[in-house]
């Protein structure tokens, strides 16, 4: 039952990981100015929607890391919606195949304004490996415009963090 | 009786060199009645289909000689005879193979498009000759279901959660689900064509990014398949690496899936918890190989990346977390009624469909169907450990979590012996600049993943690569019929296909 689990939590205290490089301090650090700026800016929670176009899905396993207890983005105001119509932040991943360009497109005019598009990953950044492929039109912004980039193959949580950071930041200034 | 038998006429045909099975090359007629005597011999199971510019190729699986029988035929005037009327699992091979390569499967069950939503430059993108687009598409048709009161619910191909996109179009009667049609090939990036030309090397990257979760096993099956071209034979120590790190990539996406699981069951706090050993397991890939998904450290002739110093003692820490927990996880599993209340007895496939499609993995192993390529056909360093591979008979959701559980367990166990008899010695060799053609598998989390390729003078001439999906998704269709629309997702992410995958 849950509350065993529970009490021996109470009795044995976290079972904490051991620290490496990227590791608590930095990931709070970034928490905390992640926070600052959400609040000066927005002065509210930021509704993120992710959208798949064309990602190997790896990009997706590790987004999906920050609604873990270990990141837990909701802390930070930020949460993922079910619905772009919901959204202010569209992420995304991958090459934009062209079979997945006219539903991208769709999900974007259903996001209503103001709102800022995350390109997450090489593949959204320019097309990566698949650069060149009949099969795909370029990174996301051969599809929508796109307001930051977050590079990696796949980004870690810590790097997927800073970047909406920066967004967070950069909207502010402007 | 066996000189008609299916396996006879392959195996009467010549043969082609292949490693490590020479490939038949049957004639127009002889693939004929073989597609007619596959219904005779339910033994013989298709494992992969797929094609070149001149011919399409299978990929048999003799259960009963427990081995492999590779055939081909030389398409003629664009057509050769289908296989999908006594092999089911055929119909979306076919359709692939048509829509990348544009020969027709003559007789073929279903002659839709798959991959092509009539948004490329042309038709048959990987054939010699690509025809030029001469008009609008026509619109896709889902098939067709009578009844009373039907109606439908087309999701897709965006989805509300953070996945891959595919559409599926639900036929309801009121709650329950009377037909499912999933259409994919929204994720098609032209895979198979950007890897011809390129030496194995840098067509490994693709391999490895075909499906990011399992990229550890995609990227061993396609050097395994470059080695046996060429001739090659990765050290000792690259083989027990690879396998390591296979055995963390299978830990890790089923520690996911799991918690998913029972979150799509509304019971958020096993998600919690396995979501956070989820994170300590790539932490600790990272600390030993320098990458927390282990994307391109597997590479053909050996591995890109040695354990990092203090590797091991990561990689069993994690485990020994895991495995401290994982018995208070399991309790709480079993204890709450009104999680087995979903769980048992949803999204049923029979063994028979089982073995019909070959389906392997847990969607296989929890419906009876005793397989995994770790022990046949086999490969190092697997065939020095006993591998112990459970199986169950229900073919439910809850049999799909419980093959998992076991499969954690059992792999736990590998790694720690694997990394306590991990042998010195070099981590690559180079592959030779030679022409030759060559199978590799692994046993993905997912299961079976098969990767066949041509080398001409060191370069890929012809290649393909089979994700244990192609196999599992037809069953998913199955497995929704006759439940409530709302279990769809624990049915789903119970089998968690891949989508990429597939798509190519
Ligand atoms: S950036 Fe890498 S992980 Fe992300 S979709 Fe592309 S290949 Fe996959």
């Amino acid at each position: 039952m849950v509350w065993r689990t529970f009490a021996r939590a109470l009795r044995h205290g976290p079972a904490t990981l051991k620290p490496e490089a990227i590791d608590e301090d930095a990931t709070q650090a970034l928490a905390d100015r992640l926070a600052a700026a959400a609040q000066a800016r927005l002065g509210r929670s930021l509704s993120i929607r992710q959208v798949d176009a064309g990602s190997c899905n790896g990009c997706e396993l590790e987004i999906q890391m920050l609604n873990s207890v270990v990141y837990d983005l909701e802390r930070f105001g930020l949460r993922f919606v079910a619905s772009p119509r919901h959204a202010d932040v569209l992420m995304v991943t991958g090459p934009v195949t062209r079979n997945m360009h006219e539903a991208l497109v769709r999900t974007w005019n259903a996001t209503p304004d103001p709102k800022w598009v995350v390109a997450v990953g090489d593949c959204a950044s320019d097309g990566g490996v698949f650069k060149g492929s009949y099969a795909i039109s370029g990174g996301i912004d051969s599809a929508v415009p796109v307001d930051l980039t977050i590079r990696g193959c796949p980004p870690t949580p810590a790097q997927l963090l800073d970047g909406l950071r920066s967004l967070l930041e950069a909207n502010a200034r402007s | 009786m066996t000189g008609t038998a299916a396996s006879a006429l392959i195996r009467s045909a010549p043969a082609e060199p292949c490693v490590p099975w020479p490939r038949h090359l049957l004639l127009q007629d002889e693939w004929q009645r073989l597609a007619v005597a596959l219904t005779g011999e339910s033994t013989l199971a298709l494992t992969m289909l797929w094609a070149g510019t001149t011919h399409v190729h299978a990929l048999f699986h003799d259960q009963a000689g427990q081995t492999f029988l590779p055939a081909s035929v030389a398409v003629a005037d664009g057509k050769y005879p289908a296989l999908s009327p006594s092999r089911p699992s055929a119909a979306w091979f076919e359709r692939m193979i048509f829509d990348l390569w544009g020969h027709v499967a003559t007789g073929a069950r279903d002659e839709r498009a798959w991959l092509d939503h009539g948004k490329w430059a042309s038709h048959g993108p990987m054939a010699a000759r690509p025809l030029p687009i001469s008009g609008p598409s026509e619109p896709f048709e889902f098939l067709p279901s009578h009844g009373e009161d039907l109606h439908q619910i087309p999701v897709g191909p965006v989805h509300a959660g953070i996945i891959e996109p595919g559409h599926f179009r639900f036929t309801a009667q009121g709650e329950t689900v009377v037909r499912l049609e999933i259409r994919l090939g929204y994720l098609h990036k032209g895979t198979l064509s950007l890897m011809r030309g390129k030496s194995a090397r840098a067509a490994a990257r693709f391999a490895a990014r075909l499906s990011g979760d399992s990229t550890v096993a995609h990227s061993a099956a396609f050097a395994r398949a470059a080695e046996a071209a060429s001739g090659a034979q990765a050290p000792p120590r690259a083989e027990m690496l690879r396998a390591v790190m296979g055995e963390l990539e299978r830990i890790a996406n089923h520690v996911g899936d799991i918690g998913a699981i029972a979150n799509d069951a509304a019971f958020a706090f096993l998600l919690a918890r396995l979501g956070w050993h989820r994170e300590s397991l790539l932490r600790a890939n990272a600390a030993a190989f320098g990458h927390r998904m282990l994307m391109d450290c597997v590479i053909p002739g050996g591995v890109s990346a040695d354990l990092a110093p203090g590797g091991t003692e990561a990689i069993f820490h994690a485990l020994a977390l895991l495995e401290r927990e994982m018995p208070s996880l399991i309790r709480i599993y079993d204890d709450y009624a009104s999680l087995a209340d979903r769980v048992v007895g949803t999204g049923t496939v029979s063994q028979s469909l089982v073995r019909r499609f070959a389906a392997g993995g847990f969607v296989g192993r929890a419906a009876g169907r005793d397989a995994d390529l770790r022990r046949v056909p086999g490969y190092p360093p697997f065939d020095r450990y006993d591998v112990n591979v459970p199986v169950l008979p229900q073919g439910d959701v809850d049999a799909r979590v419980r093959i998992r559980i076991a499969e954690i367990q059992e792999s736990t166990a590998l790694i720690r012996q694997m990394l306590t008899e991990l042998p010195d010695g070099p981590l690559s060799v180079p592959l030779p600049m030679v022409s030759g053609e060559g199978f590799g598998w692994a046993e993905g989390f997912r299961g079976d993943i098969w990767h066949w390729l041509r080398l001409e003078g060191g370069s890929i001439a012809a290649v393909f690569m089979r994700d244990p999906s192609w196999l599992q998704w037809p069953l998913l269709e199955a497995a929704i019929k006759g439940n409530i629309v709302a279990d769809f997702p624990l049915c789903n992410k119970s089998f968690n296909c891949s989508y990429s995958g597939v798509d190519l």
